[in-house]
Formats: C-alpha cells, structure tokens, sequence
C-alpha cells in the first residue's frame, strides 16, 4: 500500500507529462467522469461541502480503519479534482490523512482552484477531509 | 451598422485602459464580466492618484489650504453627479460606499413608519442586496414582502404588479436593469402606478448607470442607488439619490462625526442634508473619482456607448445562439448588453473554469439571483457582459473558445 505521500508523488509525475493546460484538464474532465457515481439518496445537504459554487457532496465511511471517500459534483472539472483527492486520500488512516501536506496541488498546476474566492472550492474539500479524519480519530481515540 | 458609431473608435477608447494590455494565463485578457465590475481608464486613476499625491486631507472641517482644496474636489464630485442624474439640489446625493449601503440606508430608514398592515413590493428579479434589506425592514416592522412575478423572457409581469399594488403598498423596489439577465425594467410605469397608490419607490440603477441616460426628475422616482464601480469608477463608493422630503423624513443611519450639528450629552441636532447620512470619513479618493467617471462616460456619451454596446450585444447574439445546444436566459429586446446562458447540460462552472484558461473573464454561478435561477430551474448560468470598450473581434475568440470548452466536456 503506498503512502500518501508515494501517491502524490505518482499524480505530479503524471501531469509532468503534459505539454499544456488543455491536456491537464482533459486529463480532469476524464477523471471526473471515471469517478464511480455514489447513491442518489447520499447527495443530500448533509454532506454537501460549502464553498464550492458547483454542488459536491463528499461522504466518508470507516472500513478497517481506513477512511474510504466517496463523492459526487454536478460540474465535471470539480469531480476531476474530487477524483485526485480521494485517489490521494481515500484508504489511509485518519492519523496520515491529518498529518499529510497538500504540496503536490502546486506542483501539478491546479493552485488557482485554492483561491480564496466563492467560486472555487479546492480549500473546502481538503478541510472537509481533514474534518472527517479528525473526527474518526477522536472516535478511535475515545 | 450605424453611421454614428463611424465615429466610435473603440482602439483609441481601448487605449485608455492600461488593464486592457494585460495577458490572462498567457493570452490576451478579454474582459466580459462587466456587470460585475467595469475596468477603470487612466482618467479615473489618474484622479486616484492625484489625490494622494497633491491634497490627501480630511475634507469640511479643516481651514487649511489641502482641506479646503480636498472638499472642494468631492463637492465638485457630488455636483458632478447632481447635474448627471438632474436632481433638484447637489444635497440630494448622499455618497454611499456603493448601492447596497445606499439601499440599506433607506431600508432602515423606513423603520418606523411601517406596520404590520402595510406591504412592500420587490421584484423576482432582483440581486440579494436588493431583497434582503426589505426582508430585514419586514421582520422589524411586521409588514408584509410580496413579489413582482417574471415572465419566461425574464420581464416583469406588469399586470401582476397592477394587482398587487393597493393601498397597504408603502414601497416598490425594483432594480432598473437585471444583474443576470439584462432586462431593462419599465421603471417610469412602475413609478408612476406605485404614485397612485400612495407607495415611494426605490430604483437600483446599479446595472443601468453606464448604459443608460438617468433623469431622476423625469422619473419621478423617490430613491435611486448606483455604484461608481460599475460605472469606471473605484469600488467603496456610490450613491443614493433621494427626494429632498423624503431624506429630511429619514431618521439618520450610522451616528458619528460629520453628520451632527450639536452634541452635548443630552442631546445631539442633526446636520443638514446630505452631511446628515454622511458619518464619519468619507471615501474621499474614491468620491472625486467617482465624478472623474461620470465626466469620462459623458465624455464618450452614454448614448453612443449604448448603441454600440447594443451593437455588440447583436452580433454576439447571433453568433452564440448558432451554437448547438446553447440557451440564452433573458430574451426581450430590451435590454443592455448582458447574456446569460448555459450549453446543454454542461455545468457554468467548468465553462467558466476552462474559459479562464483562455483568458476569458466571465461571470458563473447565480449572480446572486437565487430566485431567478430557481424560477428557470437551474443552478446557474454562465454570464457574458459587455462594455463599450469590447470588440466583435473579442466575440468572435470568445465564440471560438466556448466551442472548444464544449468539445472538451462533451
């Protein structure tokens, strides 16, 4: 099983291939639309992450002490970064997922969406993330 | 096209605004999110910059020679904008930090002359800014907040507005052209029903104020807002026109210093208009820049920026709706130089993310119009909105990029 880390280092090695913007966000968009679709009764206002101009709902479930992320968008570019995300996080445990950096958005160029604008919602998924982690930690913990 | 706009020379206008130059993630910038904010020419910096350089001083208290010099460039300012609207006295223009302080102000002011018998009236297609201060005066004072229905062309629905208005109306609040959809409403027939009834009427020219000519009188209207920034001026000021009567009726809105003429400890007598509203340290920068815009658009001639914004508005129009699968929301003919849209399903936001990737500025999500966006059924829109310093040229890169975002998310 790679570490968080190893994983990082595989997608900035990844959009090293790409000469251009088009091809990174081709690249996004086919990600995004790859992301296994999760239940409809599970895209409700629970578990919709605020910040985020395009609709996500992100869930996360325990399952061996791994958190396991699913989610879900309505815009298509949103899911590609949802895509990274969970492919960077999804089964770890809530200790690496809270202790790991986030460096490797810089590297592959998607540092725009870490504005801190209404419309882009890049900070809110990672937060969101971290708070899942956090609070299956203090579950474990209690 | 035209013989008039022979004359428009929109290269050498073009030239006038240094951010116009710039590239945007390694192309050249081209700016279509104006009704969110309009760039700025070198005029209106250059009176920034003046200001600061020459006579930054605190303005109507000081006998020094900058004080002086200061109030006189923001009175001149407010004269600026007396004569552009053609309101009655150059007291009658409150400066604001922009629409929303403007509406909020009479808002609040309306305070205590409602009651839970009375009712206000606003329209389904106006911006947060212009809803939720009525919203907020109707849980204070218990009256009652009813909606001017729209119609699928994104108008209003003038005979639902003839019904509802009755003698309980106190006040009608529309914006004079749509945020999201760019409709220019019917304000003079608004205007004049809500006079027969009884009702004072606000208008919110945020929209409409670097497009369209405002005579304040010929309106009749009670209370009309702009924003300077909107206007190529600097944002943080704008400001509310108001009917001598009724900004004497208004309690003030914020306490502090400028808007007093006394004040012991027991009482404290309030400054004439419009120092009354005014507390506290203006933005003076921005208030004499805001004059150095007006004079600049009148410079040009809002008349003449109209006709070739609509010109504009025109071709990109026609080209856009030869793009399969593309719905324009707002369909009446009048209206300024605004589109809204969406392709297909595609969400606004990948349009909108991929086009800055070109370069391309637009506006995506529901433009603060939730009750529009509910009305149409969508989550939003991708929203395209021209100046007078836009080119056919931009539009055709602009068409050009769309089709290429779509192949990308198809």
């Amino acid at each position: 099983m790679s570490s968080i880390q190893d994983i990082q280092n595989e997608i900035v090695e990844e959009f090293g291939l790409f000469d251009d913007w088009m091809q990174r966000y081709e690249y996004m968009i086919e990600l995004g639309k790859s992301l296994p679709l999760i239940n409809s009764e599970d895209k409700n206002d629970n578990l919709l992450i605020k910040g985020c101009q395009s609709k996500l709902w992100l869930k996360a479930d325990m399952k061996n002490n791994k958190i396991v992320f699913t989610a879900d968008s309505e815009a298509i570019i949103t899911k590609g970064i949802i895509a990274i995300l969970i492919r960077v996080f999804s089964n770890h445990s809530p200790t690496s997922i809270l202790a790991a950096n986030t460096n490797f958005i810089d590297e592959i160029g998607l540092k725009e969406h870490l504005s801190p604008t209404r419309a882009n919602g890049l900070a809110s998924m990672i937060n969101q993330m971290k708070y899942y982690a956090l609070a299956y930690q203090s579950k474990q913990n209690s | 096209m035209s013989t008039s706009n022979t004359s428009f020379d929109v290269n050498k206008i073009r030239s006038d605004f240094p951010i116009l130059s710039r590239q945007v993630n390694g192309c050249p910038l081209i700016y279509f999110d104006n009704a969110a904010t309009s760039q700025k020419p070198q005029q209106v910096i250059d009176a920034i910059v003046h200001y600061y350089q020459n006579y930054n001083a605190n303005i109507h208290r000081g006998v020094h020679a900058l004080s002086q010099e200061a109030t006189d460039a923001y009175e001149k300012a407010r004269r600026t904008l007396q004569t552009h609207f053609n309101a009655p006295k150059a007291a009658d223009i409150i400066m604001t930090s922009g629409t929303t302080h403007a509406i909020n102000l009479v808002a609040s002011g309306f305070t205590p002359f409602l009651t839970k018998d009375d009712e206000i009236l606003v329209s389904a297609l106006e911006h947060h800014s212009n809803i939720v201060p009525w919203q907020m005066l109707c849980e204070r004072t218990g009256a009652q907040l009813q909606v001017i229905p729209m119609t699928q062309d994104g108008t209003l629905d003038m005979s639902a507005y003839s019904k509802l208005l009755n003698n309980k109306t106190k006040l009608v609040f529309v914006n004079h052209v749509s945020n999201t959809l760019g409709t220019i409403n019917p304000v003079e027939q608004i205007i004049t029903a809500a006079h027969q009834v009884g009702a004072n009427v606000l208008v919110d020219g945020a929209q409409a104020c670097s497009h369209i000519q405002v005579d304040v009188q010929a309106l009749d209207v009670d209370f009309y807002v702009a924003s300077a920034h909107k206007m190529c001026g600097p944002t943080g000021v704008g400001m509310l026109y108001g009917k001598t009567e009724l900004l004497e009726k208004l309690p003030p809105y914020q306490g502090g210093g400028e808007m007093i003429s006394e004040v012991t400890f027991e009482q404290t007598t309030y400054a004439e208009l419009p120092h009354k509203f005014e507390a506290g340290t203006p933005n003076i920068a921005g208030g004499i820049a805001f004059g150095a815009a007006v004079d600049y658009l009148n410079q040009i001639g809002l008349d003449r920026i109209a006709q070739y914004e609509n010109e504009l508005l025109q071709y990109a129009s026609s080209a856009l709706s030869k793009l399969e699968g593309l719905k324009i929301y707002g369909t009446t003919e009048n209206k300024t130089a605004v589109i809204s849209f969406n392709i297909g399903d595609i969400h606004p936001y990948d349009i909108g993310v991929l086009l800055d990737k070109m370069g391309i500025a637009v506006r995506t999500g529901q433009h603060c119009t939730q009750p529009i966006m509910d009305f149409y059924g969508i989550p939003g829109t991708v929203r395209a909105s021209f100046a007078f310093y836009n080119t056919r040229t931009e539009i055709d890169l602009f068409v050009a990029a769309l089709k290429k975002a779509t192949m990308m998310l198809t």
